[in-house]
């Protein structure tokens, strides 16, 4: 089938998809856009988070038709050119990035937690950011990169 | 293609400092190529046919249906490998792909490529595999002393360590035995194994892959293609993580062979149920000690008898043995030691490198022991440990001298001297056992802590040739002073990278460094474990810097007329002109012995790694639920090359050790592994996760660079003991198993 898709704010098409294939196959495979991570495909990690409509959700557990017409974004599209976005530079800043396959999703998560509550708890920190597992860095300099975003 | 870039983004920063990955604008970006990440036109995918069984004879295997697939390039058994069928860490013995025996679940029989990961997977449905189910070896204590079938030809003792020291018959007023058992845990690394094999012209192939070691990789991959060494050329892709989980090959030969059977690029991805199959675990343990002490509580002696359970093949298992042998004792002074450590073959999934390596189930033991003395003695658990702590000039059980700083008291004293974390206040579910599942609201919830403290070696011993290779360049760019640095040690996400130009700018007074990709175009850098990097290619890196500086400053001679100690920035310019100097070094730390076969005596560790922890939590003792409120560590290092990196490495290195005292377990009956995703397998969340203070001492080691110790395994060590000692105190119950799952909580009896 051919898939129809806003990605990062620009339309495209993705020719000969096979109905069973993810959004995040399309995006990782397809459509050069490799920045989504692909740590378990079954909808536990988190790694894999995009904004589909404005809400994340986990693109492996999209299947592709589900996006056709709709908006996605990805960690590719959070920045504004060189510069990064708040959160990506306090991911940066606090060393919440290790070997960073966690990162993507975390950054979008943690991205969409501060759009709707600013200035969060700790708790809730770690509820938002729950649905995301990092192997490497025990969370406590991730948890210190939102804080500094939500500052920022 | 894609292919894994170099990293500059020159921040500045010396050793000591903390400055930014070079990687890291790239990976918040989503731009860091990962091995899964690359692409080739007209690459094809590839996929692996694994056994379902844990032990069966291969009668014969059909490829005719999977050939007729439409978009099927090419359908592979051991009959293609056109090397030697065997591969392996220390002992070449394990196929490539099976010939006429599988000896565990998830062994690969066959491969296909096609053109479609999901026309590989349905093309691999359909070959069919005739096997004879046979029973498999499941009991790595039995495999050693009973009478089973032997599974490889030399029998299924990988090997055995005593250590022999001291009074052999010694006695003792008070004796504390215990029997301890640590269960299988993952590395569970996010990244899946992944790798593009792309065929060259020569007839070689050039493999991106995700790896701990591009040299060992590459000498198991010549031996099974049949290929020399400058035909199989390896570049370091991105790796999301490893902890001991990549020193094995996973998809490295596999692809090569696809490659130059399709003469395609061929990629291949595991998914996450893959991934449980595709790599080594951490080894299961059964643990056997008796501690003899004084009414005062010191060591008289102490008897251990410890079985690994090394799954189908080899691979690491001999040093996971020693270490778990020497290491056994732990930080303590006791001079009657009497110790027998196998590692085996069982027809369970082979067993391997895991972060910490065999001093991790040791040190559940031996701190579960030392607990139980205190008890035993009316004594205070921190109290007893110190009276035993080992410190500069102590010996170990191996009769070798601890040589530099060995602050085990002192390590003790800070976790336990910290202020403890508030008292539960008001009712917040997120805070409580159980969570927003809402189980509690403090009713049957009690407060524990717990105390440990462990060692590890540091660096590959035994008398290994363990060392690594820097090449240098230094030219002018742009008007400044630039440094290329090139090795081919593995960035696993530990941040070698930023080291590596930390410490060029600290020895060579410049700042723009850029690190080019690792490959095997440069020299061995040795393996990314054993907490060794930092130590041994820093080293290289900073002898290659000495290197440079030495024909700098005889080019300065020149240009001055004189000699200078230090050139500035603007010098270095004005001496080297259009000039470039380059250096390759290899450098190696002090040499180490062999174990004395039959005593277990020798110079068998480089250096040595010690980490303290004080765990508290909060227990629901009627649901069995346990929530971490505070995991505090204090830690020696040497020398924080890296201050927010070395806290980086204590923070996931505590974490993981949590994961194994209250989760993390591959469950496997029979032989066959039951929980292969994450859904079934929980690595912790955020949620699990407690606050994690972090005591960081530098005692300098002058055997090492800069003085430095690793960092990355000892916190993994102390943290399972001591969360699971809080569990202890919190219900006191005895809890002789890790993980602690909710039934052993509820349904034990009290010690
Ligand atoms: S890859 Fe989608 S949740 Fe793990
Ligand atoms: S940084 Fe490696 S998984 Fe989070």
């Amino acid at each position: 089938m051919r898939l129809n898709v806003t990605v990062n704010g620009e339309p495209r098409q993705a020719e000969d998809v096979w109905p069973g294939e993810s959004l995040l196959y399309v995006l990782r495979e397809r459509l050069g856009l490799p920045g989504s991570k692909n740590a378990c495909e079954q909808g536990e990690c988190g790694s894999c988070t995009v904004y589909l409509d404005g809400t994340p959700v986990c693109a492996c557990l999209v299947a592709a038709g589900q996006a056709e017409g709709r908006e996605v974004r990805t960690v590719e599209g959070l920045a504004e050119g060189e510069a990064l976005d708040r959160v990506q530079q306090s991911f940066v800043d606090a060393g919440a990035v290790q070997c960073g396959f966690c990162t993507p999703g975390l950054v979008v998560a943690a991205h969409d937690l501060l759009a709707r509550v600013p200035e969060p708890t700790d708790p809730e920190i770690r509820e938002a950011l729950a649905g995301n597992l990092c192997r490497c860095t025990g969370y406590e300099k991730i948890l210190d990169a939102v804080r500094l975003a939500a500052r920022r | 293609m894609t292919k894994p870039a170099e990293v500059t983004r020159s921040t500045t920063g010396g050793i000591g400092e903390s400055p930014l990955r070079p990687d890291g604008a790239l990976k918040v970006r989503g731009e860091f190529a990962y091995s899964s990440d690359l692409w080739h036109e007209d690459m094809v995918w590839g996929v692996t046919l694994r056994s379902p069984h844990p032990h069966a004879r291969i009668r014969s295997v059909d490829l005719t249906e999977a050939l007729r697939v439409p978009g099927v390039h090419a359908v592979l058994t051991h009959q293609d490998v056109p090397g030697t069928n065997r591969y392996g860490l220390e002992h070449a013995d394990q196929p490539v792909l099976a010939v006429d025996l599988v000896r565990y679940h998830g062994e690969p029989v066959a491969l296909v490529a096609a053109d479609h990961p999901e026309t590989a997977r349905r093309a691999m449905k359909r070959i069919k595999v005739d096997y004879e189910v046979l029973t498999p070896v499941s009991d790595a204590e039995h495999a050693v002393h009973g009478d089973g079938p032997r599974l490889h030809r030399d029998g299924n003792v990988v090997r055995h360590v005593p250590i022999r020291r001291g009074d052999q018959n010694a006695t003792a007023p008070v004796v504390v035995h215990g029997v301890y058992e640590v269960g299988m845990q993952d590395q569970a690394f996010l990244g899946p194994e992944s790798g593009l094999a792309v065929p060259a012209e020569d007839g070689g192939v050039d493999l991106f892959v995700a790896t701990q070691w591009l040299h060992v990789d590459q000498r198991q991959i010549c031996y099974a293609l049949g290929l020399p060494a400058d035909k199989v050329r390896l570049t370091l892709a991105g790796v999301g993580g490893a902890f001991g989980g990549r020193e094995d090959l996973s998809i490295q030969v596999h692809a090569c062979l696809l490659a130059r059977h399709t003469g395609k690029p061929v990629k291949m991805v595991y998914n996450r149920e893959e991934s449980f199959y595709g790599h080594v675990h951490r080894h299961p343990a059964k643990l056997y000690y008796e501690h003899g002490a004084t009414e005062d509580g010191r060591l008289v002696y102490v008897r251990s008898r410890i079985y690994l359970d090394g799954g189908a093949y080899a691979s690491s298992t001999p040093a996971v043995v020693a270490n778990a042998a020497t290491l056994g004792f732990g930080p303590y002074n006791v001079d009657n030691v009497t110790m027998d450590c196998w590692g085996v073959y069982t027809n369970n999934p082979p067993c391997g490198a895991m972060r910490g390596f065999g001093a991790v189930q040791a040190g559940f033991a031996y701190e579960s022991q030392m607990d139980k003395l205190a008890a035993a003695l009316g004594m205070d658990p921190v109290e007893v440990r110190v009276r035993n702590a080992m410190s500069e000039g102590s010996t170990m059980p191996t009769g070798q001298v601890l040589d530099s700083a060995a602050p085990v008291a002192e390590l003790l004293r800070l976790v336990r001297d910290r202020p403890m974390p508030a008292e539960r206040g008001e009712l917040d579910l997120r805070a409580m056992p159980g969570g927003v599942s809402n189980t509690t609201h403090g009713e049957g919830v009690v407060r524990g802590v717990g105390y440990a403290v462990g060692v590890k070696n540091i660096c590959f011993s035994e008398g290994f040739d363990d060392y690594s290779t820097a090449r240098l360049r230094l030219e002018v760019l742009g008007g400044e002073p630039a440094a290329t640095i090139h090795t081919a040690a593995a960035e696993v996400g530990q941040g070698l990278v930023t080291i590596e130009q930390q410490i060029v700018r600290t020895e060579l007074g410049i700042q723009q460094v850029t690190v080019h990709p690792a490959d095997t175009t440069v020299g061995n850098g040795g393996s990314t474990s054993a907490s060794r990097q930092t130590y041994v290619t820093g080293g290289a890196v900073k002898a290659a810097c000495e290197a440079v500086r030495e024909k700098l400053l005889k080019l300065a001679v020149t240009r001055f007329g004189e000699p200078r100690a230090n050139l500035t920035p603007a010098e270095i310019v004005s001496v080297l002109g259009t000039e470039v100097i380059e250096e390759t070094v290899e450098w190696r730390h002090r040499p180490t012995t062999a174990l004395d076969p039959e005593t277990g005596q020798g110079f068998a560790h480089v250096q040595y790694g010690f980490a303290a922890h004080r765990a508290v939590v909060d227990v629901d003792v009627e649901l069995g639920l346990v929530k971490v409120v505070e995991l505090a560590c204090a830690q020696d290092v040497g020398k924080a090359l890296n201050p927010q990196a070395v806290v980086g490495q204590i923070h996931g290195g505590s974490v993981q050790g949590l994961g194994l005292a209250v989760m993390e377990e591959i469950q496997v009956t029979e032989g066959k592994v039951r929980n292969p995703s994450f859904t079934d397998y929980l690595i912790p969340t955020i949620l699990d996760t407690p606050p994690m203070p972090v005591d960081v001492l530098e005692l300098a080691d002058p055997h090492a660079p800069y003085g430095l110790r690793g960092v990355g395994e000892p916190p993994t060590i102390s943290s399972t003991p001591a969360v699971v000692a809080a569990i202890r105190a919190a219900t006191g119950l005895a809890l002789t198993r890790v993980p602690v799952r909710p039934e052993h909580l509820t349904l034990e009896e009290p010690r």
